[in-house]
C-alpha cells in the first residue's frame, strides 16, 4: 500500500498517472497497478467531484442528525447504522464518542423535506431513542478544498 | 533647488537596481499570470508556530529582547545546529539572532571589509552579496561557477579568485538559483586551501533543511579546522516558512560575532520579539512540519524537472533550495528575451538567469514553490510557447 499515492489521489484523483509516477519515483506502470490493486481491495472506493451546492439556486440543503441509540445485544450499533445508512438521502454515517452515538449526514431539495425524512423514518427506527437535527446554513470548506477566498497568490509575480 | 546628485552617495546610485524590475512591471498590466518566479514557501507558517507568536504577544511579551536576541532562542539554536550539522556553539557569544539572514550576511560583510578588500561571490547565485560587498567599500571578485560542475565551486576556480587582499569566500549553498548543494567531498577539497589562510568564510546555509535524494546538507564549518574561520548564517524563512516575520541569525567565533553584534546592536537594537517566540517552538517541535514540506517540495521538484526534460529544456536535477534552473539556450534566445517573450505570449513568470550574476545567462530560474496543478499548467504553456519559436 502506497499512502504517498492515497494522498496524491485524495487531493486530486485527476492527477495524470504519468505525473504521479514521477512525483513518486516510479513507473507508470507501478502507479495503474497500485491503483488497481487499491480498488480491489476497497481501499480506494470511488472518485468524486467536490462541488460548491450554494452557488446554484436550486441547491439542497443538508442536516447534522445526532441520534442517540440503545446498542442491541450481541450486534452493538452495527445494526442501526447498517439500517440508516441504507436510505438514499444519508450521505454519511459515523460512529461517536461523547454524549450522542451516530452521526448522519442527511440532504434533501428542501428543510421541509429533511426534516420529515427525520420525524418519520429516522426516529421510528427501533432502538433509535431521540435525534437531534441540525441543517448546515453555509459551505465554508468542503474535502478540503476551501469554498470561499478568491485563490489569489499574495505573493505576487516575482521576487529573487 | 536641491540637487539630490549632490546628496546621495556614488557608491549607492552606482548599484544597479534589480534584474527582474522590467518584467514585475510588466506583469503589473496582465491578468491570469501564472508564475514560477518567487523565491518564497507558499505554505503558511505551521500553525503551532503561528499559535506561539499569538501567545507571546498575549502574554504582552512586546519589549526589546537583548540585543544578540533571545537567551532561551540562542540556546535552541546552538542544540539545532548540534543535532543537524555537527556544529558546537556557545549562546552566550557565539551566536547572533538577526533581522532575517539578510541582515546577518550585511552586518558580517560590513564587519570585516576595509575599502579595496576583496570578497570572492560565487555566480549565479542570490542577488544580496555582491551589492552588499561593494556597500561596504569591498571588491566583489566572482566565481562564475559552471553547469558542468553542477555550479558547484571547484578548488581551481578558489584558488584562481583568491588574491592577497582576498578577505572573506561567501558560500551560497544550497544555491538560489541554481538549487546547486556542495557535498562533503566538494567542501573538504576547498578547506584545504581555506585552512592554510586567513580567509573567513561566510556560509549562507538558509536554505539548508531543504535537500533532496538522501543528501543531507553538510555544513562547510563541519569540515575540520573551518569551524574557527566560519560564520554560519541561517535562519527561519525557508525552511519554516517564516520569511514575513524576518529571523535569521548567525553562528561563529566570538572574535568576529562581537563586532557584528556591535553592527546589529547599533543599527537594528533587536531581531522582532514576536518572531523569536515563534522561532523557539519551531526548533523544539518544528521537525515534523519541515518534513512535511520537504516531502511535498520534492514531488514538485521531481515534476517540474521531469516537465522542463520533456517539453525539451534540458534541466539538472536541482539537489536543493527550491529553484529548477533549466538550460533555455536550446531555443536560440537570451533568457532575458526568453522571459520576456513567455511572459506576453503565455503569461508564465520565470526570472532569467543573468539577473543571479554571470554564468546565468541562457537559464532561467523556475521556482517550484507552487501546487502540483499550477506547475503542471506552466510547463504547458511553456511547451505551447516553445511550439510558436
Amino acid at each position: 500500500m502506497n499512502t504517498k499515492l492515497l494522498k496524491l489521489l485524495n487531493r486530486d484523483s485527476r492527477t495524470p498517472v504519468a505525473d504521479l509516477a514521477v512525483m513518486l519515483g516510479i513507473t507508470e506502470e507501478e502507479v495503474r497497478a497500485e491503483i488497481r490493486e487499491m480498488e480491489r481491495e476497497g481501499l480506494i472506493r470511488g472518485y468524486k467531484a467536490v462541488i460548491d451546492w450554494d452557488r446554484l439556486d436550486s441547491a439542497y440543503v443538508s442536516a447534522i442528525i445526532e441520534l442517540k441509540v440503545t446498542p442491541k445485544a450481541g450486534l452493538g450499533f452495527e445494526d442501526v447504522a447498517a439500517k440508516v445508512m441504507k436510505y438514499p438521502e444519508v450521505e454519511s454515517v459515523y460512529l461517536m464518542s461523547g454524549v450522542y452515538d451516530l452521526n448522519v449526514v442527511v440532504k434533501g431539495k428542501t428543510f421541509q423535506e429533511v426534516a420529515k425524512f427525520v420525524a418519520k423514518e429516522l426516529s421510528t427506527i427501533e432502538s433509535v431513542t431521540s435525534t437531534a437535527t441540525h441543517f448546515v446554513l453555509r459551505r465554508y470548506k468542503e474535502m478540503d478544498v476551501e469554498l470561499l477566498g478568491t485563490g489569489k497568490d499574495e505573493r505576487g509575480s516575482y521576487l529573487l | 533647488m536641491i540637487d539630490y546628485a549632490k546628496i546621495l552617495s556614488p557608491t549607492v546610485t552606482s548599484i544597479k537596481p534589480s534584474g527582474i524590475r522590467r518584467f514585475f512591471d510588466i506583469t503589473e498590466t496582465m491578468q491570469d499570470v501564472i508564475s514560477l518566479g518567487v523565491g518564497e514557501p507558499d505554505f503558511p507558517t505551521p500553525w503551532e508556530i503561528r499559535k506561539a507568536g499569538i501567545l507571546s504577544l498575549e502574554s504582552g511579551k512586546t519589549r526589546y529582547t537583548s540585543n544578540r536576541g533571545l537567551e532561551s532562542l540562542r540556546r535552541e539554536i546552538c542544540t539545532y545546529q548540534k543535532r543537524k550539522y555537527g556544529l558546537s556553539y556557545r549562546p552566550e557569544d557565539e551566536v547572533l539572532v538577526t533581522v532575517g539572514g539578510s541582515e546577518a550576511i550585511d552586518a558580517c560583510i560590513r564587519a570585516i571589509t576595509c575599502a579595496g578588500d576583496e570578497i570572492i561571490i560565487p555566480q549565479p547565485s542570490y542577488v544580496c552579496y555582491e551589492p552588499m560587498v561593494t556597500l561596504s567599500g569591498g571588491v566583489p571578485v566572482i566565481i562564475e561557477t559552471k553547469a558542468e560542475n553542477d555550479f558547484k565551486v571547484t578548488p581551481e576556480e578558489l584558488l584562481a579568485a583568491i588574491s592577497p587582499r582576498t578577505k572573506a569566500l561567501i558560500m551560497p549553498y544550497p544555491c538560489n538559483p541554481t538549487g546547486a548543494i556542495m557535498e562533503r567531498e566538494d567542501l573538504e577539497a576547498l578547506a584545504a586551501i581555506l585552512r592554510e589562510r586567513d580567509i573567513l568564510v561566510l556560509s549562507d546555509e538558509i536554505y539548508a533543511e531543504l535537500t533532496f535524494g538522501g543528501k543531507d546538507h553538510v555544513s562547510i564549518a563541519s569540515i575540520e579546522g573551518m569551524q574557527e574561520r566560519t560564520v554560519v548564517i541561517n535562519g527561519f524563512s525557508k525552511a519554516f516558512s517564516m520569511t514575513g516575520w524576518r529571523l535569521g541569525y548567525a553562528c561563529g567565533p566570538a572574535p568576529i560575532l562581537a563586532q557584528v553584534t556591535k553592527i546589529h546592536q547599533y543599527a537594528i537594537m533587536c531581531a522582532p520579539t514576536t518572531a523569536q517566540h515563534a522561532a523557539v517552538e519551531a526548533l523544539r517541535n518544528g521537525d515534523e512540519a519541515v518534513a512535511a514540506m520537504r516531502e511535498e517540495y520534492d514531488m514538485r521538484r521531481r515534476l517540474i524537472v521531469a516537465g522542463f526534460n520533456r517539453i525539451g529544456l534540458t534541466c539538472r536535477e536541482p539537489k536543493g533550495a527550491f529553484y529548477a534552473f533549466p538550460c533555455i539556450r536550446s531555443t536560440g534566445l537570451s533568457d532575458e528575451e526568453f522571459c520576456e517573450r513567455l511572459l506576453y505570449a503565455e503569461r508564465v513568470a520565470v526570472v532569467p538567469g543573468s539577473a543571479f550574476g554571470r554564468g546565468g545567462d541562457g537559464f532561467v530560474r523556475a521556482s517550484y514553490c507552487y501546487s502540483t496543478e499550477h506547475i503542471s499548467e506552466a510547463i504547458r504553456r511553456i511547451e505551447r510557447f516553445l511550439k510558436t519559436l
